[in-house]
Order: structure tokens, then sequence, then C-alpha cells
């Protein structure tokens, strides 16, 4: 699996994500500015990271949609390629039409940072294959903007074709709407999700449980 | 046209024999701008002209010191070839009149005198005061700096790891808010701010300048009083995204040789900067203001001089270098501007328009800066406190205890900052005294803390700031780390008033004797005057951030308790209950003589502690302070979720007295600690053990579940802001 991390400015979590990725697929990703216009070469994964893209002083992620790098993103998402957006990334993603739904201020209408479960809705897909379906995880969040939403008729059929990846199991603490902390595009291959499994990959930082995500991939 | 006489330097701060030197100096009236510069220059913010003669008593040297104080921040030198550089600042006067704001650009200003010597910040932490909280202004107050630090700290993607908050009548008008970053640099890559090479180019990089902050390094140095509203224009707004480009700019720039010498513009914006990167240098500085970036049109030389917008450094390149450097800063997006170049007049001279603005000479302008011994008046020792009558049941008062202002948990306030970002944070918040935060690429981490304790300094200011010393090296050595240096953050009142020079020459003088007992120099720090609001003082608050080394970021020990353990503490205990919050919370008293404090048995204590951790003998590891040692117990069973049974004598001394240099271990066996510290001659007793029952089970029969302990524990703020 050869990967791609793109770098937005307003980008923070980018290291945190090499690191992730280095430890499960045993080789660095390549990291691709936002302004450039093709991704690299034989690339099969496009990470999304976690940060504040132009500062989110639009909506979350809205401007770096329209980054030119973005046109080769959905270009390589219709082709069948993976994509994985976390956070700032799932924002982007939404923003730019390659998931559905939306990301609205938490709730409370402060910024979470703590550690939430999230149960593995299912396990037959290139991310979450590493899991037991059913499983429940930890995973650090820090976002302010992580309130999921979509009309319902979206909703329904995101439940109803099992796109839903994720869910929060012990507390909805942003407001997410029936708990949705993560979603699939209807090929499975393109993956939005809030928290974040990539700070969580080391024992001494508290724990492995983000571990999974990253050897599903590396497996793939 | 502004006249400029004595009467408008007096508005600016400066006092008639200021005004006579200015004079001397120039050999004419000042113009308006030259009245400006010589007004920032010369404000106790800048020209730290009260606390100068005492800063100088602390100990700032140590093989492992790189830079002391003089330069933006500390550096010191923690093994591998890296170095930790660090400060500590305050932001105190813009966060009352605008909480989120002032806090938030608190952070932005910290973060950039680390990053412009060479470092990625790498942690944040953070050391609140605010008033009563049954007052609404409070409430608005913390939820602005709150909201302002998690806002422009998590933007920019630097974790908030750690911090201390206190509440207390006394910073009613006048909240504190003091911020520290820690950040790592290659110790042979550390850039500074002396400027050199007649004709390089003076480079201003970053947001552009607008109206904002015109003027606060002066209104950081007076008082409050009912017009502080008015002063509302002074204060900066952030922009962390910017800020985060700035970092990044700055990192890549700083891979290549193109940098003579860089510093950010803070308090005084482009005037300290370009003052400072040429007095350092011995060289002049020429600007053309006609270049600087603007945000508003109109703008003067005055108003562009001291304007202190935000986001923004000035840099000297190598001319050979510039068309490169242009070429990265404007990949980030970022405004890129010759605004002049250096000379070797040894003046500084600003053009406008065609006009000169200002042209003064650099070594006056600093050597005749203001220095004042001021007069001192010594606090009178406060009364040992006398034999204490209480009838509070033992767990009726710590249920009220830990569930106070000052004792209840923080979660709620670092629950709305980012403490993992970076994928290094080993320790989070409530997980250990110090913040444990691994290096990349790297097996080493480093520890950081922040502490004082200022009802301690406001009864003996002397006992108070070595006391703030010896708990940060204390929390360093509780999570097994080496303690390597420190940095202050002198929060006082006004300091033309003896009582309160009196107090911060003690503060001084107590924090140098602990840091020369326990090898723990001042290497960077920020003096905060003025701090009153209608005449009253705050506490006396000498903050105190400090850092300290691990090897192995695996040997870190946190204060989570787990089951199967047994409790030992380490230190002796006499039952000191004056000025501690047992005393103050539950009896209604804020009198007697803080804890002493003997510093050769704070070591003492600390080094074996430290020992014993390093050898892999001890799980987890919390210092006693604020609250005594049943607050500390049940501050690891709730961090554990873990009960514990405890042992021993009764009195409430026992179980809430603040003696110093304490620590509770809990080991798998305790045996080998106690035979050890009986060897060493150092105090320790087995005084209970861990359960696997949620439940805190006291001497005398009474237990307190652990749910009960965490609602009234984390209660406070949730409450408060429900």
């Amino acid at each position: 699996m050869k990967a791609a991390i793109l770098l937005f400015p307003g980008i923070n979590r980018e290291r945190d994500m090499i690191l992730a990725v280095r430890q499960s697929f045993g080789r660095d990703p390549v990291v691709v500015w936002h302004k450039e216009t093709e991704l690299p070469a034989g690339t099969d994964l496009v990470i999304l990271p976690g940060g504040f893209s132009f500062g989110d002083y639009l909506r979350c992620g809205a401007m770096a949609a329209q980054s030119p790098i973005m046109q080769s993103v959905k270009a390589h998402a219709e082709r069948g390629g993976y994509v994985l957006g976390v956070c700032n990334g799932f924002q982007i993603l939404t923003e730019a039409g390659l998931l559905p739904g939306a990301l609205l201020r938490n709730a409370g209408l402060r910024f979470l940072s703590m550690d939430t479960m999230l149960k593995v809705e299912r396990n037959d897909t290139v991310f979450t294959s590493k899991w037991d379906k059913g499983a429940q995880f930890r995973a650090p969040m820090a976002h302010g903007d992580g309130n999921y939403t979509a009309d319902e008729a979206t909703l329904d059929r995101l439940e109803g074709e099992g796109l839903v990846a994720l869910r929060y199991s012990d507390l909805n603490r942003n407001g997410s709407a029936r708990s949705i902390a993560g979603i699939f595009s209807p090929n499975l291959r393109v993956l939005g999700l809030i928290p974040h499994p990539e700070n969580l990959v080391d024992p001494l930082m508290g724990g492995t449980d983000g571990k999974p995500l990253f050897d599903s991939l590396a497996a793939a | 046209m502004t006249d400029v006489n004595e009467s408008l330097a007096k508005s600016f701060g400066l006092n008639a024999e200021e005004w006579g030197k200015v004079l001397e100096i120039m050999g004419r009236t000042p113009s308006l701008t030259e009245l400006g510069i010589f007004s920032v220059m010369w404000s106790e913010h800048c020209s730290y002209k009260s606390s100068r003669v005492w800063l100088k008593e602390l100990p700032t040297k140590a093989p492992w010191v790189i830079h002391g104080p003089g330069e933006n921040a500390g550096v010191i030198d923690i093994g591998d070839g890296l170095a930790a550089i660090f400060k500590m600042e305050s932001h105190n006067h813009p966060s009352f009149i605008e909480p989120y704001q002032g806090a938030a650009t608190g952070v932005g200003g910290i973060l950039r005198d680390v990053f412009t010597m060479g470092a990625r910040p790498i942690a944040n932490l953070n050391a609140l005061r605010f008033g009563d909280p049954s007052l609404p202004v409070t409430k608005r107050v913390v939820d602005g700096v709150v909201r302002g630090i998690g806002g422009y700290g998590n933007c920019v993607g630097v974790p908030t790891v750690g911090g201390e908050v206190n509440f207390h009548p006394a910073y009613n008008g006048n909240p504190l808010v003091n911020a520290m970053t820690v950040g790592i640099a290659r110790k042979d890559k550390i850039f500074l701010s002396a400027a050199a090479g007649v004709g390089n180019p003076v480079v201003y990089v970053g947001s552009k300048t607008g109206r904002d902050g015109i003027h606060g390094a002066t209104m950081a140095s007076t008082e409050f009083d009912a017009s502080s509203e008015e002063k509302r224009p002074t204060v900066q707004v952030g922009d962390p995204f910017t800020e985060k480009l700035l970092i990044e700019a700055c990192l890549e720039l700083m891979q290549t040789d193109a940098i003579v010498a860089i510093q950010d513009m803070g308090a005084a914006g482009l005037t300290s900067s370009s003052v400072e990167m040429a007095g350092k240098g011995g060289v002049g500085i020429e600007l053309n203001l006609d270049d600087v970036p603007q945000r508003e049109t109109g703008m003067s030389a005055y108003e562009m001089m001291l304007s202190e917008s935000q986001e923004r450094m000035l840099l000297v390149l190598k001319p050979e270098r510039s068309e490169m450097a242009r070429a990265i800063i404007e990949k980030w997006d970022l405004d890129y501007a010759v605004i002049g170049h250096i000379t070797d007049t040894g003046r500084i001279v600003v053009k406008h328009k065609g006009v000169v603005e200002a042209d003064i000479p650099l070594d006056p302008l600093a050597d005749a800066a203001p220095l004042y011994r001021r007069p001192i008046t010594e606090t009178p020792k406060p009364a040992k406190l006398g034999p204490v009558e209480s009838n509070t049941p033992l767990d009726q008062a710590l249920l009220k205890l830990i569930a106070s202002p000052d004792l209840c948990s923080r979660r709620w306030i670092f629950d709305q900052y980012d403490s993992t970002v970076g994928g290094q944070t080993v320790k989070r918040p409530a997980q250990a005294d110090a913040a444990i935060v691994r290096l990349e690429g790297s097996k080493r981490a480093l520890a950081v803390t922040a502490d004082c304790t200022p009802r301690y300094c406001l009864a003996d200011p002397e006992l108070g700031g070595a006391q703030a010393v010896a708990e940060a090296w204390r929390n360093i050595t509780a999570t097994g780390a080496k303690p390597l240096a420190v940095t202050d953050n002198m929060n006082f009142g006004n300091p033309e008033k003896p009582e309160i020079m009196g107090q911060f020459a003690a503060a001084i003088k107590g924090m140098a004797a602990a840091c020369t007992a326990l090898d723990f120099p001042v290497v960077s720090g920020n003096v905060s005057l003025y701090n009153e609001t209608e005449g009253k003082s705050i506490l006396p608050t000498p903050a105190i951030g400090a850092v300290g080394v691990l090897e192995d970021a695996a040997q870190a020990v946190g204060y989570e308790l787990r089951p199967g353990l047994t409790l030992v503490m380490v230190g002796e205990t006499k039952g000191e209950l004056g000025r501690s919050l047992y005393l103050r919370e539950i009896l209604g008293r804020e009198d007697g003589a803080p804890p002493p404090l003997d510093l050769a048995a704070e070591r003492r204590n600390g080094d074996f502690v430290r020992a014993r951790i390093l050898a892999g003998d001890v799980a987890a590891c919390h210092d006693v302070s604020d609250g005594g040692l049943l607050v500390a117990v049940v501050e690891m069973a709730l961090a554990g979720d873990c009960g514990a049974t405890l042992m021993g004598a009764g009195a409430a001394e026992y179980w809430f007295g603040e003696d110093q240099g304490r620590y509770v271990l809990a080991v798998k066996d305790a045996a080998p600690l106690l035979a050890a510290a009986a060897a060493a001659g150092i105090p320790a007793q087995h005084i209970g053990c861990s359960s696997d029952q949620k439940k805190l089970t006291l001497p005398d029969g009474l237990a307190i579940s652990l749910p009960q302990l965490r609602d009234a524990h984390e209660g406070f703020f949730p409450r408060w802001f429900a």
C-alpha cells in the first residue's frame, strides 16, 4: 500500500499520521503539498489528516476542498482508490462531495479533547479488517466541529447500505446524528472519521487501540 | 501635528526625569515617532527598570545551560544533540480587557519567542489566576481565557499539556494569564537576534501591520481603573492560522543558511525588534516604512512603529539568499518585504514617505534606559498558626475540600485543549505531576510543569518564592525526570509601593535560594508589574515553569493508582496547617505561617524518589501539595479509577497539613522501599494500599465511593458553566 498524505496550510496532525503509517506500513508516506495538481504515481491511499486547514475561517474544510490537489483526489476516488480523512480531513471530504453530510459545531459549542469509545460497525472493509465486527476501541478526539449531520433520507441510506463505519459507543459528546463518528463511501473505499486513531498506536502514548486501522490498510 | 512636550511624554508613561534624559540624548525635541520609541523601550514591560536590579540575584548558570536570560527564550542542553528552548510570559492586562483575544495572543506571543530561536514548539502550558468565582465577571473571564488559549493553541497544533489555576478575590480586577511554550531544536542550530552585516537586508515576514495594540507595552505598565475598558482598542487580535504558517515557514527557512538574525515582533512590535536586533549586534538599522505590509490605509510612522499586530517576524538575511528565502515565505502565503538594511551608524533611522521620522542613537537608548532601585518594605513574618480546633468529620472535610475551586478537577478546562496533537504526549493532564512529551525520533522525553502557591507568597514572599521553585522541582521529580531549569513569570503589583517591591525582592531571594539548592537555574523569564486595580494589588505570584528530562520516556511514571499496590509516603509530616486550603475552606481562616521549606531535605527526598522510579520500583507517584496527604491519595485514586484503604493517625493536621518535600509512592512491595529509605535517612512510612473496590476507606472505617468522590471533585466547573 503506497500512501500519500496531503498537506494543506493549517493542517497540524500530519506528523502524527506519518508516525502511525510508518509503524504499520513499514515505510514513510509521501507528503503532497496542496498546490500540487497530481498525486504521486502509484498512490494507493490518500490520507487527509486533521488540523485547521486555512484556519477553518470559512466552514471547516471548505477552502481546502477547493485546493488544486483535490481534483486528482476526486479522480483517484472515482478510479476506486482508497481515501482516508480524519477530523479536518473528514470535513474536507464532505465539502469536496466525496462523502455525504456535514460536520457542524459541537452540540455544546466547546472544543472537545478527550478519549471516546468507538464501535466498529463492519469489519469487511479495507479499513477495519483487523477489528472484530462490533468491536469497541478507544480513540482520542480533538475537534470543535464534529457534529455529523445529514438529512434523514441520507442517514437512512447510510444505515441501510451499511455505510456507517464507526459510532460513538460511550457518549455522543458532539451531538452527531445517530452517534455517527465515521462513514464510508458506497464502494467502501473512502472513509471519513472525526476521532484520531493515529494518536493511539503506541503503548507509550496510552495504548494501541487505533493501530488496527493502519494494520488493516497495510494488509490490504 | 501633535505637540511633543513633557505633558505628552507623561501621557506616554515617561516621568519628568526620563523626559529630561530623552532631551539630553536627542539634543532637541524628539518627533512624535521618536517619543513613541523612547516611551515603549523605557516602559516597565520592555526595560525591566524596576526589576532588573533584583533579577540579577537569580542563579542562571549550569553546565547544561546554553543560553540564559537575555535571549528570546532560555536554551538548555537535553542530550542527544538536542536543546530545549522555553519561556513563560504574561498577558495579564489584555486578558482582563478582552479575555479571549488577550489569552489567545498570549499563547501566540510565547510561541514566537520560542520558534524564533529555531525550535519546533512541542508543548504549551499555562498558569492562570482568576478572581472570586461567585462574581459574574470571573465566569466571563474564565470562559474567555480558556476559549482563547484553546482557540489559539489547538489551531497551531501545539499540544497544551499542563498548567495550573487558582482563584482568589485579589485577582478580581486583574486576572493573570501566564503562557509557557517549550520547543526543541538541534543544539547546533540555535538562532539568535543579534543583527550583523552592514548592507544586509532587513526583512519583514508574516501578517500585515494594523493599528491594533498600539502602546500595548505601555498599557501593561500601568494600573487599571474604571476607564480600562476604554483601552480595548489596544488589545491585539490573534490569527493562529497565520501563526501556524509562520512556524512552518520559519522552520523551513531555518533549514537553510539564509538567516543572519531573527526576532519576533512582540511587545512594542517593530520598535523593540529592530532596536534590540541592531543594539545586540552593535550595528545600526535603517527602516523604510513605505515598504511595511499594511492592513489599513493612511498609517503614520508612529502607528507602524508602535503597532502590536500579531504574527510578525523581523529577519536579517544574507543578501545572496534573500530570493530563496522569499520563495519559502511566499510558498506559505505570507507577506515578505524588505523594509530596510543594516548600517554601521549605531543609530535607528526610520523613514516614511521621504521624511526621516526618527533618528535615534541606539547605545544611549539602551544604556540610558531607566534603572530603579526602588524603596522596599519587608513583609513582616507571619506568626505560626496555633492549635486548631475542628469538629468537621474527615469525610465531610475531604468532600468539601476536593470540590473547592482551588482544588477541584481541572478536567473541564483541559478537555477544551488539544493535548495529544503531535502524537508524542506520554502523560496528559491529570495523569502525572508533570506532563511528559517524548521527543520525536528519540527515546528521550521532557517533563514540564508550571507552579506557584500565591497564598504562601502573600504570607511570606521569600518562602513562597522558594516554595514555587521547590514544587516545580518536585513535580518533575515525581515523574522520574531530572529537573534541569526554570523560567519565571513574576506577577506583582505596583513597584512604586515599597511593600510591593519588598514582596518582589523577597520572592527573588527565596527563588534564588531554592534554585541554587536544587541545581535548577533560571534561564528565561518575564516580569509583569502594576497588577493592581483601584489601588489593590494581586497576590504576589512568581509563577515558575520548569523543564526536566527523561533519558527514556518509558521510565516516566504518573499518579494513576492501580490495584494490588502498597502506598508509602516519603517525607516528614508535622501537620502544617498554616495558610493551608483546609484552614481556608473548612475553617474560613487565611492565617498562620506557610509550611516551612527545608531545601536540603527537599533535595534528599526528591533524589531518593527519582532513583527509585528510575530503578523501576514505583508504579505511581504523586507529590503532596495543596490540600495535603488525603487529597493527594484521592487524586491518585480518581486518576486510576482505583480504590484505596488508608491507615494512620486521625487528626486533621495529619491528613490535610501541607508539609513540603513529600511524595506518595505506590509500589508492589513496600519493604525494600522502606529499608532503602531508612538506610538513606529519609522519612518514609507505610500509609495504606490500593484496593480492587471502588471506594476510599479511611482509618476510622468511614468509606466514600469513587463515584461520590468523582462527583465532588469534577463537579465544580461543569456546574458553574451549565
